[in-house]
């Protein structure tokens, strides 16, 4: 891969051209302003395309209102996306899987037809040397399986699981889920592993987290299985777009938000390459912290409340591995979504360790795209990882680390399928770098913030009335289904106030 | 609309946010959640689509007031007075 985003991709603009965000090294320089065709007026502003923004818009359209959306990067979906690359190869950044409820999500804020397409993987395998065992992760299955695996208690796992189920965010006890595991578990580090590892991979959670967190987003997850949408990400965002579209929103992509403006302490609207924009209420689905600290300014906040915002801690961010398997070569059907790793015992900061031995594998068989007659497999590793330890890096160190990131999981991934090393065609990183040169967010962030963003996230409108956030945050908005419901939340909001505005 | 056709317009929201359910043995006094399978997420669909069909604003410090049929028709009797049932 180009070493494109080592400085962080906002150097060219300095020169005083205008590039198109995200295109390969920002290189492709703009011919036309891309929100010149936007009115001067809208009843809503959405800043940021993905899932949260997307939604939060259809929403507001589809309750009669007129909405602009205005994306940054020349694609929408935000996390929510896909490459493609030479040798037929489409690569899904976070497609791995999401709690059934999304089925219900999709019906009700998009449409019946992408509802349709969301179908249940149908395996999921662990393997470490702690334990290893194949599941669908429903829960009946997910049960025997730890029954089995660990000898326990079925009882006592149900007892586990109802607890998790009581958990509500307005009845929080203050507990962490190292605390919780350790008073169902006590001394099962294999255990914790088993019910911690998938949940840090899809939130980059640790143990230290309030226990509510995991309640919350393991009880989604642990009912009918893990889904994925048939058709791939790139399908899913297209048929978003025309609904968007149907509905009468103006969209525009390589549209860079600069300012929110307030006016007499209220939301005006937005100041947008140059031009500004107006509106009665804008919903940012940029991450909460350059929402508050960048884009509206102290200048228009309570000290107090800036503070607060200074003091939300980030939830990490990723490493990716892209592994493309030459056209015609085939690979076996080893299993939907692999945790594995080869570190003995299971700790929170090895998971996000700079040289972890641990990773998810995303195996996507031709089945993901079913409509594409030369559909191929593709292979997307996963593993969390910290800001500090990749920033820290000069670019020399950082090829180095990027190219044995790619060694390291590649030969991880020879312990299941022997011969791929010469079955793959291309081979690529991203890092928190890369993240954060494409999705702008601080420091890479791939999962939104940890618990403390979702009251600052919660309290923008008593802030700026008129203003409001809906994204990943505080760990149990997160995810695809998370951010899209906190995305209806929001939008609900918003529509109160605009009736009480113009009442 | 009168009261039965205030129960009627809540049911049919249910319907339609969630085919699957069965309601036609609700209970007017219990509370819904103690009867159907409503998370949070559906209710504020139900606010949503009252707002959608009827004009009808509930703002979140009275979601309260939709916990059963006949709550529903006691909050609702006023907001929804002179407005035509929509199927």
């Amino acid at each position: 891969m180009t070493t494109q985003e080592q400085t962080s991709g906002f150097n060219l603009k300095a020169e005083g051209k205008r590039v198109l965000q995200g295109s390969s090294g920002g290189r492709v320089e703009k011919k036309h302003n891309p929100v010149e065709k936007a009115k001067g007026e809208y009843d809503v502003i959405v800043i940021g395309a993905g899932l949260g923004g997307l939604t939060g818009a259809n929403v507001m359209a589809t309750q009669g209102y007129r909405v602009c959306l205005l994306e940054q990067h020349y694609n929408y979906g935000g996390m929510a996306t896909w490459f493609r690359r030479p040798g037929g190869h489409v690569f899904d950044i976070s497609l791995h899987g999401f709690p059934v409820g999304m089925k219900k999500s999709m019906r009700r804020y998009w449409s019946q037809e992408i509802a349709d397409s969301i179908v249940p993987l149908e395996s999921i395998k662990f393997d470490n040397p702690q334990f290893s065992f194949e599941t669908e992760f429903t829960r009946e299955d997910y049960t025997n399986k730890v029954v089995e695996a660990f000898k326990l208690d079925r009882a006592h796992v149900e007892r586990f699981y109802d607890h998790l189920r009581k958990m509500e965010y307005y009845n929080d006890d203050g507990r962490t889920i190292r605390e919780m595991f350790n008073e169902f578990f006590p001394g099962r580090n294999d255990v914790h592993r088993a019910f911690m590892e998938p949940i840090t991979y899809a939130n980059g959670s640790t143990l230290d987290e309030p226990a509510i967190t995991y309640g919350i987003v393991f009880s989604n997850f642990m009912s009918k299985g893990v889904f994925t949408f048939s058709g791939g990400t790139d399908t899913l965002i297209m048929k978003m777009r025309k609904i968007l579209q149907q509905n009468g929103v103006d969209m525009f992509s390589g549209a860079q938000v600069e300012r929110v403006l307030v006016d007499r302490d209220r939301v005006a609207g937005v100041r947008v390459n140059g031009r500004d924009i107006k509106a009665k209420t804008v919903l940012s689905n940029a991450n909460i912290k350059s929402t508050v600290l960048k884009l509206v300014g102290e200048e228009n906040l309570n000290p107090d409340f800036v503070q607060q915002t200074r003091e939300v801690r980030l939830s990490g961010s990723s490493c990716q591995v892209y592994i493309g398997i030459k056209q015609g070569e085939e690979i076996p059907f080893i299993t939907d979504l692999l945790f594995c790793s080869t570190a003995d015992h299971f700790t929170s900061e090895e998971l996000c360790d700079l040289r972890t031995k641990s990773r998810t594998f995303s195996f996507y068989y031709p089945k993901t795209r079913p409509h594409l007659k030369n559909a191929g497999f593709t292979i997307v590793s996963s593993n969390n990882a910290r800001w500090a330890d990749w920033q820290a890096l000069s670019d020399e160190e950082y090829e180095v680390e990027k190219n044995a990131l790619i060694d390291r999981t590649v030969s991880h991934l020879e312990q299941y399928i022997p011969d791929v090393r010469e079955k793959i065609d291309h081979l690529e990183a991203s890092t928190p770098r890369t993240f954060n040169f494409y999705t702008q967010q601080m420091q890479g962030a791939s999962f939104g913030t940890k618990f403390e963003g979702l009251d600052v996230s919660m309290k923008l409108s008593e802030q700026v009335p008129g203003l409001y956030h809906a994204g990943s945050v505080g760990i149990i908005m997160s995810g695809w289904l998370g951010t899209v419901n906190y995305g209806v939340i929001t939008a609900n909001k918003m529509a109160e106030y605009l009736h009480e505005v113009s009442a | 609309m009168t009261d039965e056709q205030i129960k009627q317009a809540i049911v049919g929201i249910i319907n339609d946010i969630n085919p699957d359910e069965d309601t036609s043995n609700i209970n007017s006094a219990e509370r819904l959640r103690d009867q159907l399978d409503l998370d949070s997420m559906d209710f504020l669909d139900i606010v949503m689509e009252l707002r959608k069909r009827y004009g009808v604003h509930v703002p979140d410090t009275d979601y309260e007031h939709l916990a059963s049929l006949d709550s529903c028709v006691a909050y609702l009797r006023d907001k929804m007075a002179g407005k035509e049932l929509v199927s």
